[in-house]
């Protein structure tokens, strides 16, 4: 359904069965589909950890952390069933890739469950989307049921002597089911709260259980690696950060899409060429590099590669790779507002940081936004933000509080021009009071 | 059906009672589902989900059959519906028009897109036309960024939209009926 865009740059490894009829059993076969986890079921757990730690493969998600390294942490044997969880509840505003893998290559999500799952010593894991992608959970239901039809999931799969179940399961609506924790909750059929640190889901995880949680673009690049190889799919990126990554272009941008370009991809060229630039020959703003919980880059901080590290070093996250391009046009206190907006409506209201303070932060950037401001709420909104940081049971409150900390600090001058008394300066007249009649 | 625990609404649940009957294909997945899981409980939200499918909303009668088929209290089904956005105990229309107005789809007119579905449908924010048709609703991130705006109606996808294009989406589902 969602377009596919290409451009030559692209190293296709996740995406390279998009638009080939993967969904279909028999075409996946043929494009070497369930190869991996025959290779898998005839190795040894370690050495598939090993593998996959070689590769340099970090948390697709956002967190950016190595995905051999969680496996490791694994108990070995343990009094509870363990778990493969994956976590398809993409969410994060700016993020709209693995739609695209489970639209048009769910086997190789199931394929990765399977191998984590070999790896770990899981005999059941789950694919959880979120409720708001009906059509991808028919997909996967039938990628499922045909999986099992042909004895590639269930009892002795591949005739190896070894029984391994995946189960779907859908959402209804909630940001915060995408954080670990709260995701096992919601999936245990619960309020999607955060579970407290330690125990780690590794140890306990669903039901009690170790539970190994990855995302779906995680786990979909495991069959490659298991086929290439680690060593291949490291030098795909830059040290330490393995592989591709698919690249969710959005916002004031000539070309949007979903583009897989190799980690370390240069982010200046990324928009102007790969996405064509801004249109309308307006000029760059900023950009949110990761999704909007990434603080913003600035028009002069954006010549830096895209890898976890690197754009760690610029100040802001890779995150889930969502890359929101924001000309010189829009006003970021509205920017900053819409994303507080969102952080305030999907607070799970469970600890008192985050819950009181996307409220009082939504509160004060609306009123500075309709021209209520006053210069003490700009580094009152800063203070605010600094004292959720690190205070909160999940990275909710972080998500909501780091991006604000970015828009105070970099585009001071913008809250300023807020401060005569009128509504927002960059929009026309009429604009502000008309959404406030109707929005949310 | 189960009448357990009904809180002063019986006449209304009676009501609902034709409702209570889901369709073969809700108790086939719902029979499908149960075992997957260790606990019961754990397919609450799935269920609850398609439920509504059915119903149109997560009336009284379906809260009572839900929690008695799941072990669970009707408080604690409650619970758990009012932290997930999609799911609603208040009837909405036919079509239910979700707009997204989140950065990527704001940078790109997600607004006027909401903006023209108000004025042509002459509803706002949650609110349903009087003919019970539509309901339009401000969505967060529905995950179309690169393809914005974007909004659902009911679970179907319309995306690179322009008010004509809106407008005839709308017009559209309106047809189907």
């Amino acid at each position: 359904m969602a377009d596919l865009v290409s451009h030559p740059d692209e190293v296709k490894v996740v995406s390279k069965r998009f638009g080939m009829g993967a969904t279909n059993l028999d075409r996946y076969l043929e494009l070497d589909g369930y190869k991996a986890v025959q290779k898998a079921l005839a190795m040894d757990p370690d050495a598939i950890v090993n593998e996959v730690k070689n590769s340099g493969l970090r948390g697709r998600g956002g967190a950016g952390f190595s995905t051999g390294m969680k496996w490791s942490f694994v108990p070995k044997t343990a009094p509870k069933p363990k778990y493969v969880l994956c976590n398809g509840d993409e969410s994060e505003p700016g993020t709209c890739k693995d739609r695209l893998i489970f639209e048009h290559d769910p086997h190789s999500v199931i394929e990765g469950v399977m191998i984590a799952g070999l790896a770990v010593g899981a005999k059941s894991g789950y694919i959880y989307i979120r409720g708001e992608y009906r059509y991808l959970s028919i997909i996967m239901q039938k990628a499922i049921r045909d999986a099992y039809a042909k004895g590639f999931i269930g009892k002795n799969v591949f005739g190896s002597g070894r029984d391994f179940d995946i189960y779907w399961h859908g959402g209804a609506g909630a940001y915060e089911v995408g954080e670990e924790s709260a995701l096992m909750e919601s999936l245990e059929g619960k309020r999607g709260i955060p579970r407290i640190r330690p125990p780690f889901p590794a140890v306990v995880g669903l039901w009690g259980g170790p539970t190994v949680i990855n995302n779906a673009e995680t786990l979909a690049n495991v069959p490659h690696i298991i086929l290439g190889g680690g060593e291949w799919f490291a030098k795909l990126g830059t040290p330490k950060n393995g592989g591709t990554r698919l690249f969710c272009l959005s916002g004031n941008i000539a070309k949007p899409g979903v583009y897989e370009l190799p980690m370390g991809y240069n982010l200046k060229k990324m928009i102007y060429e790969v996405g064509g630039g801004i249109p309308g020959g307006r000029k760059l703003k900023a950009v949110v590099p990761g999704g909007s919980s990434c603080p913003a880059l600035t028009a002069d901080e954006i010549d830096v590669a895209m890898d976890f590290d690197s754009v760690a070093k610029a100040g802001s996250m890779l995150g889930s790779g969502g890359v929101v391009i924001v000309d010189d046009e829009q006003c970021i206190v509205k920017f900053a507002l819409r994303t507080m907006k969102f952080y305030k409506h999907e607070s799970c209201g469970w600890c008192i940081p985050c819950r009181e303070g996307t409220d009082w932060l939504e509160k004060t950037l609306t009123r500075f936004h309709n021209g209520g401001g006053m210069m003490k709420d700009i580094d009152n909104m800063q203070y605010l933000s600094e004292n959720m940081l690190g205070r909160t049971f999940c990275p909710l409150g972080d998500a909501a509080a780091m991006p604000t900390i970015a828009f105070v600090k970099k585009w001071r001058k913008e809250f300023e021009d807020h401060l005569d008394g009128r509504p927002c300066p960059y929009e026309k007249a009429g604009a502000v009071e008309e959404m406030a009649a109707l929005t949310h | 059906m189960r009448l357990k625990g009904f809180n002063g609404q019986i006449a209304q649940s009676l009501d609902g009672e034709i409702l209570m009957k889901f369709s073969d294909e809700f108790e086939a997945r719902f029979a499908e589902m149960v075992p997957h899981y260790p606990t019961k409980r754990s397919a609450l939200v799935p269920t609850l989900l398609y439920a509504q499918d059915e119903v149109g909303f997560l009336s009284d009668a379906v809260i009572a059959e839900i929690a008695g088929r799941l072990d669970l209290t009707e408080l604690e089904v409650r619970n758990v519906i009012s932290y997930y956005s999609m799911l609603t105990t208040k009837p909405r229309g036919k079509f239910h028009v979700q707009v997204c107005t989140n950065i990527s789809c704001m940078v790109r007119g997600g607004e006027e897109i909401l903006h023209y579905c108000a004025k042509k449908l002459g509803v706002g924010h949650k609110q349903t036309t009087p003919d019970g048709m539509f309901t339009l609703e401000e969505v967060e991130c529905i995950g179309a960024c690169s393809w914005a705006p974007a909004a659902q109606v009911n679970y179907d996808f319309h995306e690179n939209l322009t008010a004509e294009k809106m407008d005839a989406v709308l017009e559209g589902y309106r047809k189907r009926l």
